[in-house]
């Protein structure tokens, strides 16, 4: 029920770092000791995302299994819960993984660079790169 | 680009270099997703167009291309919240203000509980009280008839307080120096949990007319509560709840939790719940002076 919610700041979150530029993929970490349902996320996505720079875009969930660190052996224990036992019969483990809940990253659709078909603009009405630290990629013929 | 947008030209007739230069934390993102581009290396693509790159000006036509960057995040769905709830932490410890987030089931008893502990502790220590419901004014109405402050917030359709909502509660309740502040959060087990709202420590409240499986149904809870309190114990008799089975499920999945029975009808065992707030105070104060 949570992950209406939790959609909802995925998609807030993704558009303000998009600033305006439109969302193909969205990629998340969802650990399997998270306590959301990457289903549940994913039925959510879609409606959330209309009308939002993330309209149409693809979702893609790594989920990321449950591993701990057992206090009193110091064994590796996979977990499938968020709570478990190691082989010696420990249960003070520290959780090492499983708990993640990320935005890992955003493919985004950006024109880099374009030149208008009427060639004798000017260079200033000329598009250039919107993105600071991007280089344009054409050479301008006549600087 | 996906496969629905083939806009690569048949061939490459262009032979302009593709060496951008991407801020940091761009990529060209390919890894797990299956492009269907031409290109060798990335995916560029270009208008259909006619275009030479000889040094004629009007064969430099359009060089617009549409372009797919990745660009690396890597932050926390849950961050906005957990930056809010750092604020109200540091805000409660200024002041030494013992907060505690009270979770449950609806109908575990914890506004039951908070009025009985009001009553008792009237002339020992100021307590304040956040009310987290969907809807109604009706759990602060009983605390202030109690004779403690109360602001209640409502959720509407949500099912959990979150960090804001607490700060807004603050605004119009601003407890005293040294004061309690009990938030009860909406009656849920799941996703309190995993709501940071700045708290020194969650109390997770099962009454006894629940299953004693409770611990391992909703474990996350569980995990992240500091203190266990078995209400309604007067009842017992008549239930089929095993106490020390639920306790024991209980430190399976939390092997730290303390546990505390207790009736806030009879009385019976609210002298540890007491004395556990008393010890929480002294250690905030300690904590303080240091």
């Amino acid at each position: 029920m949570h992950e209406m919610g939790i959609t909802q700041s995925i998609v807030a979150i993704v558009a303000e770092q998009a600033d305006g530029r439109k969302v193909k993929r969205v990629t998340l970490e969802i650990g399997k000791l998270a306590a959301v349902m990457p289903d549940a996320i994913r039925f959510c996505f879609d409606v959330v995302a209309q009308g939002s720079a993330l309209d149409g875009a693809a979702l893609d969930i790594i989920e990321i299994p449950g591993l701990a660190r057992c206090l009193d052996c110091g064994s590796d224990v996979m977990l499938a819960e968020v709570f478990g036992q190691c082989g010696c019969g420990s249960r003070k483990l520290e959780r090492l993984a499983g708990q993640e809940l990320n935005i890992k990253s955003m493919e985004l659709e950006v024109v880099l660079c374009a030149k208008p078909a009427d060639a004798t603009a000017t260079p200033k009405s000329r598009l250039r790169i919107f993105r600071p630290g991007t280089r344009n990629e054409w050479k301008d013929p006549h600087p | 680009m996906e496969r629905s947008a083939p806009v690569t030209p048949p061939h490459h007739a262009h032979d302009h270099h593709h060496d951008h230069h991407h801020h940091d934390n761009y990529h060209h993102g390919h890894e797990p997703h299956d492009h269907d581009h031409a290109h060798n290396d990335h995916d560029h693509a270009h208008h259909d167009h006619d275009h030479s790159h000889a040094p004629q000006p009007a064969a430099l036509a359009a060089v617009a291309g549409l372009h797919t960057v990745t660009v690396d995040i890597e932050r926390a769905i849950l961050d906005k919240n957990d930056r809010l709830a750092e604020r109200n932490r540091a805000w409660f410890e200024g002041r030494e203000i013992l907060a505690l987030n009270l979770v449950s089931s609806p109908g575990a008893g914890k506004t039951t509980l908070l009025e009985r502990t009001i009553r008792d502790l009237r002339n020992e220590m100021p307590i304040s009280v956040i009310e987290g419901d969907q809807q109604t004014l009706n759990d602060a109405e009983r605390i202030k008839a109690a004779g403690a402050p109360a602001v209640q917030v409502n959720t509407g359709t949500g099912c959990h307080l979150e960090a804001d909502m607490i700060r807004r509660g603050l605004d119009s309740l601003r407890p005293a120096f040294g004061s309690v502040l009990m938030i009860e959060n909406v009656g849920n087990l799941v996703c309190p949990a995993l709501f940071d709202l700045g708290e020194r420590a969650k109390v997770v409240v099962l009454s006894v007319t629940e299953g004693d499986d409770k611990p391992l149904k909703y474990p996350h809870m569980f995990k992240a509560a500091e203190l266990m309190v078995i209400s309604k114990i007067d009842l017992a008799p008549h239930v089929d709840f095993d106490i020390s089975r639920c306790e024991a499920r209980a430190r399976e999945v939390n092997p730290e939790i303390r546990s505390i029975r207790l009736s806030a009808r009879t009385g019976e065992g609210l002298g540890d719940w007491y004395e556990w707030l008393r010890a929480a105070r002294r250690h905030l104060a300690f904590a303080a002076a240091q």
